[in-house]
């Protein structure tokens, strides 16, 4: 998709994909053929960049073609640079400007929860977006109306555009601070799925209280040359690269379904 | 057109209140009707009026604290539920805070959020310049998917909001502080994007928003008295902007004024001259601030210091009448 688009992100949509890989085919409630579902579940992406997984994901789920992937950033297609809104089933939230998606899944949280209704809100965010004053005063909201339907996954792969996170703005102790704003806070394996779904259980049972996973990922997870890289951050790979890429994915696919 | 003003509309008898009441008044009535109604403020309840709606319907009111950003974007959140949210704050902060979020996640999303913001212009006097926002007509009208209404007083608020929740698309309702005549009434027709005629005239057009409305009122009849004619027209929507009644008024007089508490650029007098030039060249002259910021005093003052009193729009209308010659 990426190498076709001849832009986009590809660390952190790599780092991600087993966080959409669990929420989508394991965690979440939603139904491709009818994704205006009033009870579904809601998958509110804050870090719109990480699209292209986003994207392939809802391919994958039968949202929509696969063919479509290819169309990624052209002009006419449904599948924007970052997400819109009204541009493709199973996109709940236009977003892009960092901060605003958790904010969103707020306001769907409170309704879902003064309503009485079962269906919840998972949010995801990058860890440099947390850079953001606007995540922060979200997460106080949330904790003020004890959102225990919202759960925000946080992608700590510790790298922005100008560097690793420790570096342009620290964050660390984050697990303390997001206790200390009366979240519920579990750090998980991000690309480990066992793991990932034994993190959506303990969210689950949690009550009262909101969610975080402190997704622990590799950017470029999969990729031996984007990993860890936050030179990947928001660069496409040419065509050697991605068929290089490709390449060393195939080959992990085949050996899982060896197993 | 019979606008249905208050009769004896400059006695002193003439109620005086805020035209925010007229907000406040106009959720209540919606929360009533409507259990989708939602309303969100940031730490200014009572002052933004959304007090009233939060004491009956606490079910369906949030309060977010001092954080505008969020204020908009759960607002968003809620609506994309199917909700009507209001969000409510001072215009220095909401939007002169968030207007990344009310762009993004309000007009982009294309969500029924109304952005009402009080305290607008340099009518909130003593605060000063940092809380008197002179730029948020600009910003919101530029802003795709939205509509921009300034409303003259406490009915015609009323009025503009009732009108906004009938669309399911993003609004912006501008208010203030200052209590001020309410001069329209009941009756006084409210459609959106169409200008009142409150008083016709053939020498020049004056073109107000908001509590200039009313001073530019008392300016035709100061006018009336040296001889001129004025027309005055209540822009109450600034966007979409009723450029039928620009360009009549262009061709019948020939030069129009403007009139309002804003930056003269990007406002209510920049749509004008973007209607004029494109569609029938005429004298314009702009009222409003001039590439500055406001500072304390009361509300009458600073009318008078910056030319936005009746007294101030006399001045001008025969300035611009000299443009004519």
């Amino acid at each position: 998709m990426l190498v076709e688009a001849k832009s986009g992100h590809p660390a952190g949509s790599l780092g991600m994909a087993d966080v959409f890989c669990t929420l989508y085919f394991g965690v979440m409630n939603h139904d491709p053929k009818n994704p205006n579902w009033p009870d579904r579940d809601r998958l509110v992406l804050s870090n719109g960049h990480i699209c292209p997984v986003l994207y392939a994901s809802l391919a994958e789920a039968g949202y929509f073609p696969k063919e479509k992937l290819m169309t990624l950033r052209k002009l006419g297609s449904p599948l924007q640079g970052h997400p819109h809104r009204g541009s493709l089933n199973g996109i709940e939230n236009s977003s892009g400007p960092l901060g605003q998606g958790i904010s969103q899944a707020v306001g769907m949280a409170l309704v879902a929860k003064r309503e009485g209704k079962t269906w919840r809100v998972y949010s995801l965010l990058g860890d440099g977006e947390m850079n953001e004053g606007q995540v922060w005063e979200a997460f106080l909201c949330a904790s003020k109306y004890n959102l225990d339907n919202l759960v925000v996954i946080i992608d700590r792969n510790n790298i922005q555009i100008d560097g690793t996170s420790d570096d342009v703005l620290p964050l660390e102790p984050l697990t303390e601070k997001l206790s200390s704003f009366g979240w519920n806070a579990i750090v998980a394996d991000g690309n480990n799925t066992n793991a990932l779904m034994h993190a959506f259980d303990l969210a689950r049972s949690c009550p009262d209280k909101p969610s975080v996973i402190i997704a622990k990922t590799v950017p470029g997870k999969g990729v031996s040359f984007m990993e860890g890289k936050f030179g990947w951050h928001g660069k496409s790979p040419n065509k050697e690269e991605g068929e290089a890429a490709l390449k060393e994915l195939g080959e992990a696919r085949r050996k899982l379904e060896a197993v | 057109m019979d606008m249905h003003l208050v009769p004896d509309l400059f006695s002193a008898g003439v109620v005086k209140k805020a035209n925010r009441d007229g907000f406040g008044k106009a959720i209540v009535e919606l929360g009533e009707k409507d259990s989708n109604v939602w309303v969100l403020t940031a730490d200014v309840s009572e002052s933004t009026r959304t007090h009233w709606f939060a004491e009956k319907f606490s079910d369906r009111f949030v309060q977010v604290g001092v954080a505008e950003q969020n204020l908009a974007g759960a607002a968003a959140g809620i609506a994309a539920c199917g909700k009507k949210a209001f969000i409510s704050a001072f215009g220095a902060f909401s939007p002169g805070r968030n207007f990344d979020q009310i762009r993004v996640s309000i007009c982009y999303n294309n969500v029924d959020v109304k952005v009402h913001a009080s305290h607008c212009g340099l009518s909130v006097g003593p605060d000063g310049a940092s809380h008197q926002i002179l730029e948020d007509i600009a910003m919101m009208r530029a802003l795709p998917n939205m509509t921009v209404l300034v409303p003259c007083d406490l009915e015609q608020a009323k009025k503009a909001t009732l009108a906004a929740a009938k669309l399911k698309t993003p609004v912006y309702i501008r208010t203030s502080r200052e209590n001020v005549a309410v001069f329209t009434t009941a009756d006084t027709p409210f459609e959106i994007g169409k200008a009142n005629v409150y008083r016709d005239g053939k020498d020049i057009a004056i073109f107000a928003c908001g509590l200039q409305v009313y001073e530019a009122l008392k300016a035709a009849e100061e006018l009336k008295k040296k001889d001129i004619d004025a027309a005055v027209i209540d822009m109450h929507t600034i966007k979409p902007i009723d450029s039928q009644t620009i360009i009549s008024f262009a061709k019948k007089c020939g030069v129009l004024v403007s009139a309002e508490d804003h930056q003269v650029d990007g406002g209510l007098g920049s749509a004008i001259a973007e209607v004029l030039a494109e569609n029938h060249p005429a004298h314009l002259k702009r009222i409003g601030m001039k590439n500055s910021f406001g500072e304390s005093g009361s509300c009458s003052e600073l009318y008078k210091k910056y030319g936005l009193d009746a007294a101030g729009i006399v001045k001008s209308v025969e300035e611009a009448l000299k443009m004519k010659k």
